[in-house]
């Protein structure tokens, strides 16, 4: 936590805040007042995409719990992603749940799971752990599509719309305050949770893990809970889609998702709030916006509506590859980088520049 | 007995090529401690530069698998130099995610040239069967046996006796101090990702004959962890033998068990390795643990 020159807090509350500073303050409002006039202008397109960033977010918030702030890695988040939606929708769909239920039932219920494949972090460590997340990812994605009993297989389970205070949220302009609101909680948890002793404990085993022993953090359960806060933000993310669509596919949820999620916090920031909502909306849009430039195009170059698909991936692959050799802290890092600009400007001298 | 015999040679085959590409994985796991998950695309990208060189051009096949071997070479260094070099010394999700974004890239490419259709193609490898006894056997499936272990042969030569396999053995064994002998390490990393690359596309070229020419040969890049993982990260040895048990596996249990559990059973075996043997059959017995 850096303390700002200029900057003198009287009040514990205000040294103990989130956003003590006026200019912090305005930027949070102005982002609030563009968040709630957003859904007012946007076209349906636009309020499909604001969705599924701000589902996006909280899963990427839930990932970085594990990756960014905990250290360890993962290649899992699809199979908790499938875990929470399967859950929440099996249970409205088969028990009569009441959606809420089952989505908090969901996040539980991929908590529980994220603590036991978490299980192998006690005894192994970094590529290994990684190739474990990798095979149990693997291993869940065969249940889903050949446990048919539950899951239907490979067919789509179809879901009834949410309704929430009486609005039934099978729009995306209803669907949207429902996704926003969720994905400012996640982030003002997490923001918060990093401030605790279980944060700092999480943050502990990541830089040192025998250090951190040695001050007393107990290294296995703090990493269990880190598994477990983790993967109850991801199964929040699951149930989400769901409940967005109505509809659960085994598609989603494939290694293809695991990488994504890992991309974007990668491209947004390891260990950062902000760097996770800015790497979802990145990743997210990305493969739209070449998806409107390829439409864009068609008439001239008829052949490009054909390349997209490869395009899309290949712009993926070289956006992680930019970003991990010039900017490996992400999107957050350049945001960073320019509020610390304007911060003295026209002065050149930056903050931090010394340590480069 | 005949289906039986059928199905080992058909797992030993799929496994051959399993090691094929684990050996590439592990040969650039030794020299530079990155664990590539790109090593499937290698392979996808010898069995299309095959393909561009012998049916689209039309080369003579000697020709065309020297091109092909050429061409992965080129492509490899390049990736070396220009993505793994300047990240050396990063840490483990970095080293993931940037082969993890190589992967994409050569899959975009790819895609991109050749399309997401499967190619018919003739095979280098004699088409035909071979009657064994009382099995039929397809010659391109009993031939590659042989030429894959003659190139894993090949490369277990190469790391006993020449002067460049010998530093990446001492580069794994001790970086700093085989550093502190004169050894280049970008020289060996560069020999390291070239002959991953070669191991690959020898690979990529047999499947081409094998299963045909499709964009899903890339997906063999994730069977190989549960081989490498079952032999030891960092032996030759142990990707053979990993190879061929799982290939051996997957057939079998794809016969006699069924359901797609094929599919998952190498996974399975993972997970068991991790459990009881994280090092492997025949790894170094060097594990960082918590």
């Amino acid at each position: 936590m850096s303390l700002d020159c200029g900057v003198f807090h009287t009040r514990y509350e205000s040294d103990m805040g989130l956003r003590p500073r006026p200019l912090q303050r305005l930027r949070l409002v102005t982002l609030a007042l563009f968040v709630l006039v957003f859904p007012f202008v946007a076209s349906p397109y636009w309020l499909d995409l604001a969705n599924q960033v701000a589902i996006a977010t909280v899963g990427a918030i839930g990932l970085n719990i594990l990756v960014g702030y905990t250290g360890q890695i993962s290649l899992g988040q699809g199979a908790f992603m499938a875990i929470g939606a399967y859950t929440a929708g099996l249970l409205t769909l088969n028990f009569g749940v009441p959606w809420g239920a089952s989505v908090f039932a969901a996040c539980l219920v991929t908590a529980a799971a994220g603590t036991f494949f978490g299980l192998p972090s006690l005894r192994l460590k970094g590529l290994y752990l990684a190739i474990a997340t990798l095979a149990a990812q693997e291993i869940v994605e065969w249940g889903m599509t050949n446990w048919t009993a539950v899951t239907g297989g490979t067919e789509a389970i179809v879901l009834p719309a949410p309704v929430l205070l009486g609005v039934r949220m099978n729009t995306n302009f209803n669907f949207y305050w429902l996704a926003v609101l969720t994905a400012g909680g996640t982030a003002l948890f997490a923001a918060n949770l990093m401030r605790t002793r279980i944060g700092r404990a999480f943050a502990a085993v990541r830089d040192q893990d025998i250090a951190a022993s040695v001050i007393g953090v107990d290294v296995f359960r703090t990493k269990l809970l880190a598994f477990a806060t983790s993967s109850f933000f991801v199964g929040l993310a699951g149930a989400m889609i769901a409940f967005h669509r109505n509809i659960i596919t085994w598609e989603r949820f494939t290694l293809s998702t695991s990488i994504v999620f890992l991309a974007m916090i990668i491209v947004g920031g390891l260990g950062s709030i902000r760097g996770s909502f800015l790497g979802a909306a990145l990743i997210t849009l990305l493969p739209a916006m070449i998806t409107n430039l390829g439409r864009a195009i068609q008439d001239t170059a008829p052949q490009a509506a054909s390349l997209l698909p490869y395009a899309q991936q290949a712009v993926f692959g070289i956006v992680i590859i930019l970003f991990l050799i010039f900017e490996p802290r992400g999107l957050s890092k350049l945001w960073e980088n320019a509020k610390d600009y304007f911060h003295v400007w026209p002065f050149a001298y930056r903050r931090g520049e010394s340590r480069g | 007995m005949d289906i039986f015999l059928q199905l080992t040679v058909s797992g030993l085959s799929t496994g051959m090529i399993y090691a094929l590409a684990a050996a590439g994985f592990v040969v650039i796991y030794k020299a530079s401690d990155v664990i590539n998950f790109a090593q499937g695309d290698l392979l996808l990208l010898g069995t299309y530069l095959i393909f561009f060189g012998v049916a689209q051009v039309g080369l003579p096949w000697s020709l065309g698998v020297a091109v092909t071997l050429l061409l992965a070479v080129v492509v490899a260094l390049a990736v070396e130099r220009l993505v793994l070099r300047p990240l050396v010394g990063e840490p483990i999700i970095s080293m993931i995610m940037v082969t993890i974004g190589l992967s994409s890239v050569l899959r975009g490419i790819t895609g991109a040239i050749w399309g997401p259709n499967p190619r018919s193609f003739d095979s280098f490898l004699p088409a035909g069967d071979l009657v064994l006894g009382p099995a039929t056997l397809s010659t391109a499936r009993v031939l590659s046996i042989p030429i894959a272990l003659a190139v894993l042969a090949g490369l277990g030569l190469f790391f006993r006796h020449t002067r460049d396999g010998i530093a990446m053995r001492a580069i794994a064994d001790d970086q700093q101090a085989a550093l502190s002998m004169g050894i280049s390490i970008p020289r060996v990393f560069g020999v390291a990702w070239g002959l991953a690359a070669v191991s690959a596309a020898i690979g990529g070229m047999m499947l081409a004959g094998i299963v045909g020419v499709s964009p899903n040969v890339a997906s063999i890049g994730l069977r190989v962890f549960p081989v490498v993982i079952l032999g030891g990260l960092d032996s030759i040895a142990g990707a053979v033998i990993g190879g061929a048990v799982i290939g051996l596996l997957e057939v079998y249990v794809g016969f006699y068990v069924g359901h797609g559990l094929n599919l998952v059973v190498p996974y399975v075996v993972l997970v068991l390795v991790l459990m009881v043997r994280p090092y492997g059959l025949f790894g170094k017995e060097i594990i960082e643990r918590v």
